[in-house]
């Protein structure tokens, strides 16, 4: 009998066989539950409605587009602050939840983790519906809300680059008599500090992004005007806004690439 | 006095004194202004300490229970929606992935391929969310539609970067076989790329259950959708026990996620 060359055992090809059918039945029994929560009349409905949408949306109406400058600026001003207040709280937090760092490794770096966990866990949006409530609406809750989230993602990625720094070059330091806060100051911050700079100019890409938003649920910044536009089915003004959005988008990604790239 | 200095100074960051100070200058300038355009209340805000701070209390006990079958519908619908997007996503992010890596499409393709990726990236989903609830009503399918979307350019980004950094040889080896295209494809880089797809999709099934939780907010379901009722209800200690579900479930998809991407390492 010849010998066929096959690529698995039989074993393995019944398990991966196996993984596909559990696999197939979440997605078909998600499906299931997304189809029974679905009126199907407006999705066959939905051609359309865009093609009746995209044809309000052009021409897009230039005249609003003095309405949109100041926002526009509120939107980056958001972001930047933002940013700013989450390094300066982040950072801190980082080196008490860094392994090699920590003044105390019970309970000090337990909780620091945890804040940065559910920092992270709170999308931007959620601490904005929450911070309006408290400080009313405006750019102040976005700022925060901004500032909450960032936390999470810039302190876990700093606090990971802290761990994985060189101990010789601080224990070099340390050997010369230094005190702790030298040996930080000397031997720890400058070689994380490539990571600390990229990662804030990345985030600052990614607020700016999400500060866009913000507005929608009260919160400042070029949302507003995009909401309103939308619930008085302004079409024209969206197509303007989200013109505006997606240039101040391209404009930051382009800026944090070239900045990160002149950093590494 | 010695000739040489017998103290050591740090060497300043940006050399020339000029352009130090000028952009220590600009950026007060910036963060004057910009501080300046907050306009913060500050009748507003005392009145809202107090109240933000009765506000905090309220959130204490979480309530889990009054409102349970609303929080595990909302539950469940974000958890479906993101299965379903998930699956979708990478379904359809490989074969645009394919055709963006620069080893394997042809120039057209890959110019047509890379733009649809840049789309699909650039665009919020909150904003992509607002125009498929315009398009097919509210509910948890404008969401789903909205997930896929991102986790489409994604996936494809992702997956057409790994292409290109491929081992040629095998490339080589099973085109010299007599391949068909498919055939090289399948067993000559899909083996190279696997593990970095199924860490990638599973990474994107974080994503995209943390997505899910905000776009309710303007009406394309899941749990979101619950928490902004219970906010707009003013019943804070249900906005609670949601949020606590939203980071536990966070917490464990990030481990459980994290954990398998690194035996795959």
């Amino acid at each position: 009998m010849t010998q066929v060359w096959r690529r698995r055992t039989t074993k393995a090809q019944w398990a991966i066989w196996a993984g596909w059918m559990i696999g197939t039945l979440i997605v078909a029994q998600g499906w299931h539950f997304i189809a029974e929560a679905t009126l199907w009349d407006f999705v066959w409905d939905a051609p359309t409605q865009a093609a009746d949408m995209l044809g309000r949306m052009v021409p897009p109406r230039w005249s609003y587009a003095p309405a949109i400058v100041k926002p526009l600026w509120d939107t980056v001003n958001i972001a930047t602050l933002g940013t700013l207040l989450a390094i300066l709280m982040a950072t801190p937090i980082a080196f008490l939840a860094a392994r090699n760092t920590t003044p105390q490794a019970i309970p000090l770096r337990p909780v620091a983790l945890g804040v940065i966990a559910v920092s992270r866990s709170i999308n931007t949006l959620i601490w904005a519906l929450l911070l309006v409530t408290i400080v009313g609406p405006g750019m102040l809750a976005g700022i925060l809300s901004v500032a909450l989230h960032s936390i999470g993602f810039f302190g876990k990625l700093l606090y990971e680059a802290i761990e994985e720094i060189d101990p010789a070059q601080t224990e070099a330091i340390a050997a010369t008599g230094a005190s702790q806060a030298q040996v930080l100051a000397y031997g720890v911050v400058p070689q994380v500090m490539p990571t600390f700079a990229g990662v804030s100019v990345y985030r600052w890409d990614i607020n700016i992004r999400e500060s866009a938003v913000l507005g929608i649920v009260g919160a400042g910044g070029i949302g507003l005007q995009l909401n309103a536009s939308v619930s008085q089915l302004a079409w024209p003004q969206v197509t303007l806004i989200l013109i505006a959005i997606l240039g101040a988008v391209a404009v930051s990604e382009w800026l944090s690439a070239k900045v990160r790239a002149a950093i590494v | 006095m010695p000739e040489y200095p017998d103290v050591w100074r740090k060497p300043p960051f940006i050399a020339s004194a000029w352009l130090r100070w000028g952009i220590g200058f600009a950026v007060a300038l910036y963060l004057a202004t910009a501080i300046g355009s907050v306009n913060i209340n500050w009748v507003r805000l005392s009145v809202g300490l107090p109240r933000g701070w009765r506000f905090l209390t309220s959130f204490f006990p979480p309530d889990f229970l009054s409102r349970g079958d609303e929080i595990l519908e909302g539950l469940e619908e974000s958890l479906a929606m993101t299965v379903t997007a998930t699956a979708a996503g990478v379904a359809l992010g490989i074969p645009l992935g394919l055709g963006a890596a620069r080893n394997l499409a042809a120039r057209p393709v890959y110019l047509v391929c890379r733009t649809i990726i840049a789309g699909s990236r650039t665009l919020q989903e909150l904003i992509v969310a607002i125009f498929f609830v315009k398009m097919f009503g509210f509910g948890p399918f404008a969401g789903m539609l909205t997930l896929t979307f991102s986790s489409v350019g994604f996936i494809a980004k992702l997956i057409a970067e790994r292409i290109e950094a491929v081992d040629t040889a095998p490339l080589d080896a099973i085109r010299s076989t007599g391949a068909s295209w498919l055939q090289w494809v399948n067993y000559a880089i899909q083996p190279q790329v696997m593990p970095r797809l199924v860490g990638l999709s599973l990474y994107r099934l974080d994503i995209n259950f943390r997505e899910s939780a905000v776009l309710g907010i303007v009406g394309a379901g899941g749990i979101g959708a619950t928490l902004n009722t219970s906010l707009d209800r003013y019943e804070y200690s249900t906005a609670a026990a949601i949020l606590l579900s939203i980071v536990a479930i966070v917490l464990v998809a990030e481990y459980a996620s994290g954990s398998i991407r690194e035996r795959l390492r």
